[in-house]
């Protein structure tokens, strides 16, 4: 579905992202790990269209992406959210969600039952008519995939949802990422810390150190990898 | 809207249609004034409430807009509905050029202000320079009897022009409050909130701000096809001027940015409190040129300090007639 | 064009515009380092002219001794609407602080108008006619004083803001807001420090323009207007920059005024607002917005 190739990204001199590629098969789940500082959310941005990539390329569903503007990219059906989230604070849960579903629903209507519908999935629905800016962290994250969700994308990129959450909402959020990817189909690319979401989602684990992939795998593999263990997880991995 | 607010609203509405037959012709004037300044600052609202893009130099389109059709008529005779298309058009092209300028180059907030005040005020040093135009001498139009209503060239008793502006001031809320609960509501309040997250989720964010002030400058131009037939008379020191770009804010502002009836709440507490005052200090023998823009400028600070999101919202909300 | 005349020209729009900058440093340090957008900057400045014409006519005070008065007052009034007005403004939108501004500015045109009247006023000091003649070439007497008094107070703010612990202090929260607060400066009391200087600025600018320019109340905003085309093509940022920018907006004042008509030199500073906002946004010598 998503095939990175060879993608560089250079702040200022700074190499943040090196000849990074992997390839992120259709309807599959797969992690972006590694240390803070390794490039993962430059990957995404270069994804996701914020910034164009240096040299490489970007092929999704067929299609060469690399250097189209964010709302393109989202057209072409490619969800993300924000490592901090982005609500629009001063609008309702509905009316956040109902922004992403009026990219694809013909009609306020039609948008307002596609957003329901989302809510639902995501258990927001009771809280549909409070103001963005008063929600909780884990209620924020949650509206946060939901507002991508209603673009019904193709591909889904969570940049690290689950950091701030207890280990009871971070097993909430799993199911529900489970439950799409096996319902709807969903790929998702995800960035991660939080090594157990990442152990109960993901089929295929990359790594990224200083803006290379280092290793690449099922996720046993993976975190029995030496370099991967010097680099970020340490000699002790309780799973 | 709830029960209530429909039943004020139509209550509001019938005691304007009947006001010109009960004031006396002073009263019609503020009214038409108070009229001009809502409409207008409902077009600015449009670019800053909905797009969340702040415009200081709206006087920009209510000059060109009225000065374009004042010269159409005034020199090859052609009455103000066709002018206004001319004004539209200009305005239309000028906001297009700003708003592109602004957008293209990532220009936002202070900068986008300064960007339009630089722009009012260039064209309003260049029209001191425009013979065709009158230059600083101003352009006067015909001024014809005041009895009969002459709607082809826009002249007639003062009720017309109020009645034109009621209409017009209608005519903005109505179309406001459609596109409010439209596509373009939700889209350009998302921009507003939060840019990057709007383009995360499909918005071109350029063409949709360019919509808003595009929309805005047209609406404007209209304000100023009105203020040329009505006035009849203009200067660029003065159409141009940036307190008249503050004075158009100045309704929004104190009513409430964003909102809906904002503008025209906002239009009318001020007029009526500073001409009350004036009134009143005027009887006690205190007439002092610049009080009445002392006491504006209070006003608007003490909105500004204690209800930032201007009087409507916290109105409505005592009057319990939701948004 | 003789060139003597337009030698003339130049050097009188170079003294003009290091009183420009003076004035633009004020709203270097408000803008840059307080970073409230001071839209009542021209009226502090007629104000202050107004102060200094009042002074004169009172007590005959010259204006570079006046200055020195008015400045000071000019601090703690600054520092004061730092601190009880703009303060609690930081967290609120930036719409909402610049209306603010506009609302102080809007009372402060009006209040001038109902204090003196529309009338223009000015001051007349002994050496108001006085010049310096090197051959052909004419310098102004209270212009070049006005240069020096301008390099002056610029020089001792920048000695200020580099060699001071204050002064470093206030950089740094410029620098880094978050930061700041959290190794324990008291960032509102620098901010309002910061304010109060950046309207002394404006209070020796004023003083030192009323000897050339004839003060109206409606003079304001064409002042505010050119200390943030100054500011802005100066680069926002850098005392430099400001200083830089007046001369050169001085100067080409003076030279649009020559070569093209005297009532249009304004649009010329508009457009290169404009230019400097598209095309070099960190103008001149700022860093990167």
């Amino acid at each position: 579905m998503l095939s990175v190739a060879g993608i560089s990204k250079s702040f200022r001199g700074l190499k943040a992202v090196s000849g990074a590629s992997f390839d992120v098969a259709q309807g599959s789940i797969t992690a972006l790990i590694g240390p803070n500082g390794a490039g993962k959310t430059t990957c995404f941005n270069m994804i996701a269209g914020v910034f164009p990539p240096d040299s490489g390329e970007i092929i999704f569903d067929g299609g060469k992406i690399q250097g189209m503007r964010p709302d393109q990219v989202c057209a072409a059906g490619i969800g993300r959210t924000f490592q901090i989230v982005k609500p629009f604070a001063g609008l309702s849960v509905l009316d956040n969600v109902m922004v992403g579903a009026l990219l694809r629903e013909k009609g306020v209507s039609a948008a307002r039952n596609l957003s329901l519908s989302v809510l639902k999935k995501l258990q927001l629905e009771e809280k549909q008519d409070a103001p963005a800016s008063t929600l909780t962290l884990p209620d924020r994250k949650r509206l946060e995939v939901a507002r991508a969700l209603a673009t019904r994308p193709k591909l889904l990129l969570l940049d690290e949802v689950m950091a701030g959450l207890r280990p009871t909402e971070c097993d909430l959020m799993v199911e529900v990422f489970r439950e799409l990817s096996r319902a709807d189909g969903l790929t998702i690319l995800l960035i991660e810390h939080v090594m157990r979401a990442v152990m109960a989602l993901a089929q295929k684990v990359m790594v990224l150190h200083h803006g290379e992939i280092i290793a690449g795998g099922a996720p046993a593999e993976v975190v029995r990898n030496q370099a991967v263990l010097d680099c970020y997880l340490g000699e002790e991995t309780e799973v | 809207m709830n029960r209530r607010a429909l039943g004020l609203l139509a209550i509001l509405g019938i005691f304007l249609l009947i006001f010109p037959k009960i004031a006396n012709p002073y009263l019609v004037s503020v009214a038409t004034l108070i009229l001009y300044l809502a409409y207008t600052g409902q077009a600015w609202n449009v670019m800053m409430g909905f797009a969340g893009q702040l415009s200081l130099g709206h006087s920009l389109y209510v000059g060109v807009g009225a000065y374009a059709s004042a010269a159409l008529f005034s020199r090859y005779g052609i009455g103000p509905w066709a002018g206004v298309w001319l004004s539209i058009a200009l305005c239309v092209a000028l906001g297009a050029a700003i708003g592109f300028l602004a957008f293209r180059f990532g220009i936002s907030g202070v900068y986008f202000a300064l960007l339009t005040i630089a722009f009012a005020e260039f064209t309003r040093v260049g029209f001191d320079h425009l013979d065709w135009t009158g230059g600083s001498g101003g352009l006067f139009l015909k001024v014809a009897q005041r009895d009969q209503i002459d709607l082809a060239n826009f002249r007639g008793p003062p009720e017309m022009y109020y009645y034109t502006m009621l209409f017009l001031c209608a005519l903005a809320l109505w179309g406001c409050s459609r596109l409010l609960k439209s596509k373009a509501g939700y889209y350009w309040q998302a921009i507003r909130e939060n840019e990057e997250a709007a383009q995360a989720l499909g918005i071109n964010t350029f063409r949709w701000k360019m919509l808003a002030v595009v929309i805005s400058a047209a609406m404007t131009a209209v304000s100023g096809v009105f203020f040329a037939f009505y006035y009849n008379n203009l200067f660029p020191e003065q159409i141009f001027h940036i307190s008249r770009s503050i004075e158009i804010i100045l309704g929004p502002v104190i009513g409430g940015v964003g909102t809906l009836f904002g503008p025209i709440l906002g239009a009318t507490v001020l007029t009526v409190l500073s001409d009350s005052i004036t009134e009143l200090l005027a009887q006690f023998g205190w007439e002092i040129p610049g009080i009445k823009q002392v006491f504006y400028g209070v006003v608007l600070l003490l909105v500004i300090m204690f209800l930032p999101n201007g009087i409507w919202p916290a109105l409505s909300r005592k009057l319990g007639l939701g948004k | 064009m003789p060139l003597d005349l337009v030698a003339n020209v130049i050097i009188a729009g170079v003294l003009t515009g290091m009183v420009y900058g003076l004035m633009a440093l004020g709203l270097s340090v408000i803008f840059g380092i307080v970073r409230v957008v001071n839209f009542a900057h021209g009226e502090m400045m007629a104000v202050a002219m107004y102060a200094a014409v009042s002074l004169f006519a009172a007590f005959h005070l010259d204006p570079f001794l006046a200055a020195v008065p008015i400045a000071a007052g000019f601090f703690v009034l600054g520092y004061l609407l730092q601190a009880g007005l703009i303060n609690p403004f930081i967290t609120r939108p930036e719409h909402s602080q610049f209306m603010l501004m506009v609302a102080v500015a809007t009372i402060m045109v009006n209040g001038m108008l109902m204090a003196f009247g529309p009338d223009a006023r000015n001051v007349q000091t002994d050496y108001q006619l006085d010049s310096w003649e090197f051959g052909k070439i004419i310098v102004d007497k209270p212009r070049a004083f006005a240069a020096m008094m301008a390099i002056a107070a610029s020089s001792a703010l920048f000695a200020f803001f580099r060699l001071t612990l204050t002064g470093k202090a206030i950089r740094a929260c410029a620098d880094n807001h978050l930061g700041a607060l959290v190794v324990g400066l008291n960032v509102k009391h620098l901010y309002s420090l910061t304010f109060g200087l950046g309207a002394a600025c404006v209070a020796i600018a004023g003083c030192m323009m009323i000897l050339f320019v004839d003060v109206t109340p409606g003079l304001g905003p064409g002042y505010t207007l050119l200390a943030f085309i100054i500011v802005i093509v100066g680069g926002l940022g850098s005392m430099t920059g400001a200083l830089l920018g007046g001369v050169l907006i001085g100067l080409s004042e003076a030279l649009a005024g020559l070569f093209i008509q005297p009532s249009a030199k304004s649009m010329f500073g508009f457009a290169l607002l404009i230019l400097v906002l598209l095309f070099r946004p960190q103008g001149l010598l700022g860093r990167r917005p």
